[in-house]
């Protein structure tokens, strides 16, 4: 298979590219940029063809566009990041709503102010409700993957929805790392041309989208959205197992193990912060903790079977949060002690709030963690339930 | 329905209807006449963007469409946008976009979602080059929401946040002119038409189907229910506003401005004439008519001035 060193950025370009995209809209911003300009070359170079490329005036015009064009049956990509996810928020809605499988790469960055560039996860998160499905990529390699895969899950015929590849800001986006990437036929071979549910050229019968649903019908049109997204925990382990026969990667699990099977206490997160977090694991495995890690690839739709077969059998879960939700907790605590509520599984379950706006977690912040989570188990008694690890007091 | 040969010889507009009875709108409305020219001249090979406003209404709720053309309902500010990513995607996928036999593009929105929040995103489609037509349906207020003042609403007239009571009016800005801010980009080709005059507004949106680059069209179009007028004055309102000069009927294409006729030839009429038919202006006192007057004439005579130097 062939080897590529690119930068996370790179990797979702090339991915875009790969997949055979028809139309691109986007708007720059840091740390996305190089996705678009990378797309701009390609296209430059006369290694794309069929590629219309739009630069928009904005990321709600980016949306706007890529909701036009996947409206018309092109398979359509955009990419972002924080200031500019959140501008697009009312379109996300949209391109949801009227079942466009548009696929964006968001680079999480922090929101302002103060400004930072840098990495932090509330951007992508605060976007949770608008029925975008969600990935969460660990390094490059799962830029790359989750992209192609992307396509496939979004437009298949049981999802029709939309679906964002989240990276991380620098660590991921300018890191330089192997990819492999399969070959243009066996890539075809896995993803071949969308067929869209609908399409606006489809001048016998014309109708309308997005039209105003009364009382009597937009209840049902929420309800099929849930039920899309209850499809598409399927496809994505179908598809995820068809990946790893086809290219030898395997996504089959929404939530990937590391050293879990005899472990008492799991660090559960996700995204690039997870790569430190098996590091430590190791780490800590050579110092007699029994340690595991659960990186949660998929959070929308949120995987709650997985999660629930992981807490039965653990003392402790640490979930480590690059993000909050003002006023509560860290987002993906909230949504893991949700799901294990009214349930048999009742772990103790800590919040730690790490890394906001691009501060490291290191190993060996890791192995204090998780120290301290060894020391509740043992009291059998919660210190706090959130805690800002990183906080200079 | 078919006519006998010698209705069809009489008539000035194709007899095909794609625009169903059955819509949303209210009598008299001058905006679902707009709608309707449109689809008599580029018939159903056409996609339609409609963003927030009152034609979303006038379209139909789910599942019905009065449009016999597909259409797509967009966010307020989307319209330019949506219409750039349509014509995109079509090119990427090889149709043919406008011309005889082509695909026909079409953003309709109001003033508001065009002279208001939606005025970044024409500015990229017209900037952008693409192969579209974005039509401003001009009803000088925000209907939809209860009528509230646009940018596009002017001096003088009542609005419901921009009432009039003991004191006085509270819409003290002139009109605001969408189509020079067209023009500004420099479009392939820019009108504007009226709702009285069809037979124009058809012979510019077949030019907007001919030409190469992005088309756009200011069309004005009465609101009985906004503008407090009797339902069955919307055509001599719309005709009085060409008359009087208040929105007069002109072309721009190659940097070059035409004026068309019916356009007034000599004096226009006198403003009053088109005012006095409406409720939104009972606040203005004999001075305030005057002032818009004398803002009608301005404009009317650099008007003329660019016609004559750019004609
Ligand atoms: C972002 C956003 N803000 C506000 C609205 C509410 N809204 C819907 S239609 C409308 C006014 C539309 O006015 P105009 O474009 O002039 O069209 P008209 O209703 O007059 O036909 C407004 C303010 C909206 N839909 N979206
Ligand atoms: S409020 Fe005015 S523009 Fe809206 S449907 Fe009624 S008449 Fe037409």
């Amino acid at each position: 298979m062939p080897k590529k060193v690119v930068s996370g950025n790179y990797a979702a370009a090339y991915a875009a590219k790969h997949a055979r995209v028809e139309v691109v809209a986007a708007y720059p911003i840091t740390p996305q940029t190089s996705i678009i300009e990378k797309i701009a070359e390609f296209i430059a170079n006369g290694e794309v063809e069929n590629l219309q490329y739009v630069s928009v005036e904005s990321e709600h015009s980016a949306m706007a566009a890529c909701i036009g064009a996947s409206a018309t049956g092109a398979r359509t990509f955009t990419a972002t990041s924080a200031q500019g996810l959140a501008l697009m928020h009312e379109m996300l809605h949209w391109a949801a709503g009227a079942r466009l499988p548009v696929v964006m790469v968001d680079v999480n960055r922090a929101m302002a102010p103060p400004w930072s560039v840098w990495d932090d996860q509330t951007d992508s998160l605060a976007q949770r409700d608008t029925g975008w499905l969600q990935f969460y990529a660990e390094n490059n390699q799962e830029v790359y993957d989750g992209v192609l895969m992307a396509f496939k899950i979004g437009e298949h015929e049981k999802v029709n929805l939309p679906v964002m590849v989240i990276e991380s800001a620098f660590i991921l986006s300018h890191t330089y790392d192997v990819v492999d990437m399969p070959s243009q036929e066996e890539i075809d071979d896995f993803l071949p041309p969308r067929k869209p549910l609908y399409t606006l050229t489809d001048f016998e019968n014309p109708f309308s989208v997005g039209a105003l649903g009364t009382p009597a019908d937009y209840y049902e049109f929420r309800y099929r959205i849930e039920k899309a997204m209850e499809n598409a925990r399927k496809i994505i382990k179908e598809v995820g197992k068809e990946f790893g026969e086809r290219f030898g990667r395997d996504y089959s699990r929404m939530i990937e193990l590391y050293r879990t099977e005899d472990a008492e206490i799991v660090f559960m997160g996700m995204g690039s912060l997870m790569g430190t977090v098996k590091e430590a694991i190791d780490v800590l495995r050579n110092e007699g903790y029994k340690v595991g890690a659960a990186k949660v690839r998929w959070f929308r739709p949120f995987p709650k079977e997985e999660l629930y077969e992981l807490a039965k059998n653990v003392e402790g879960i640490a979930v480590l949060d690059r993000n909050f939700s003002f006023g509560q907790e860290g987002i993906l605590f909230n949504e893991a002690k949700g799901v294990l509520y009214n349930t048999d599984a009742n772990p103790v379950m800590k919040n730690y709030i790490v890394g906001l706006g691009g501060r490291d977690l290191t190993v060996n912040d890791v192995r204090v963690i998780a120290k301290n989570m060894k020391e509740i188990i043992e009291k059998k008694e919660l210190d706090r339930e959130i805690e800002w690890y990183h906080l200079k007091r | 329905m078919e006519l006998p040969a010698e209705v069809k010889k009489k008539l000035t507009l194709p007899a095909e209807e794609h625009f169903y009875a059955g819509h949303t709108a209210c009598q008299g409305c001058g905006a679902s006449l707009g709608l309707r020219y449109v689809l008599k001249a580029y018939g159903n090979k056409t996609i339609f963007t409609i963003p927030a406003c009152c034609s979303t209404i006038i379209a139909g709720p789910w599942p019905y469409s009065a449009l016999n053309a597909p259409l797509f309902h967009t966010a307020f500010e989307t319209t330019g946008a949506v219409i750039s990513g349509i014509e995109a995607a079509l090119k990427a996928k090889g149709y043919k976009v406008k011309g005889e036999d082509g695909i026909m593009v079409v953003g309709w929105a109001g003033d508001g979602g065009t002279a208001d929040i939606g005025l970044q995103a024409l500015s990229g489609f017209l900037e952008r080059g693409h192969d579209g037509l974005y039509i401003m349906y001009d009803n000088e207020a925000y209907m939809n929401t209860g009528i509230q003042r646009s940018s596009s609403t002017p001096y003088g007239a009542w609005t419901t946040n921009t009432p009039g009571g003991k004191k006085h009016f509270v819409e003290r800005r002139p009109k605001k002119k969408v189509i020079d801010i067209v023009i500004a980009h420099k479009p392939a080709y820019a009108a504007t038409a009226s709702v009285a005059y069809p037979e124009d507004f058809m012979r510019k949106l077949k030019k907007a189907k001919n030409i190469k680059g992005p088309s756009f069209i200011q069309l004005f179009a009465p609101c009985p229910t906004g503008w407090r007028a009797p339902t069955d004055k919307t055509i001599e309102l719309a005709r009085l506003a060409v008359q009087t000069a208040y929105f007069p009927l002109f072309e721009y294409e190659n940097g070059k401005y035409k004026i068309n006729m019916p356009s007034p030839n000599k004096e226009p009429k006198p403003l009053e004439d088109f005012i006095k038919l409406q409720g939104r202006f009972k606040y203005m006192t004999k001075e305030d008519i005057q002032v818009l007057q004398e803002w009608v004439l301005k404009e009317w005579e650099e008007l003329k001035k660019k016609a004559e130097v750019f004609g």
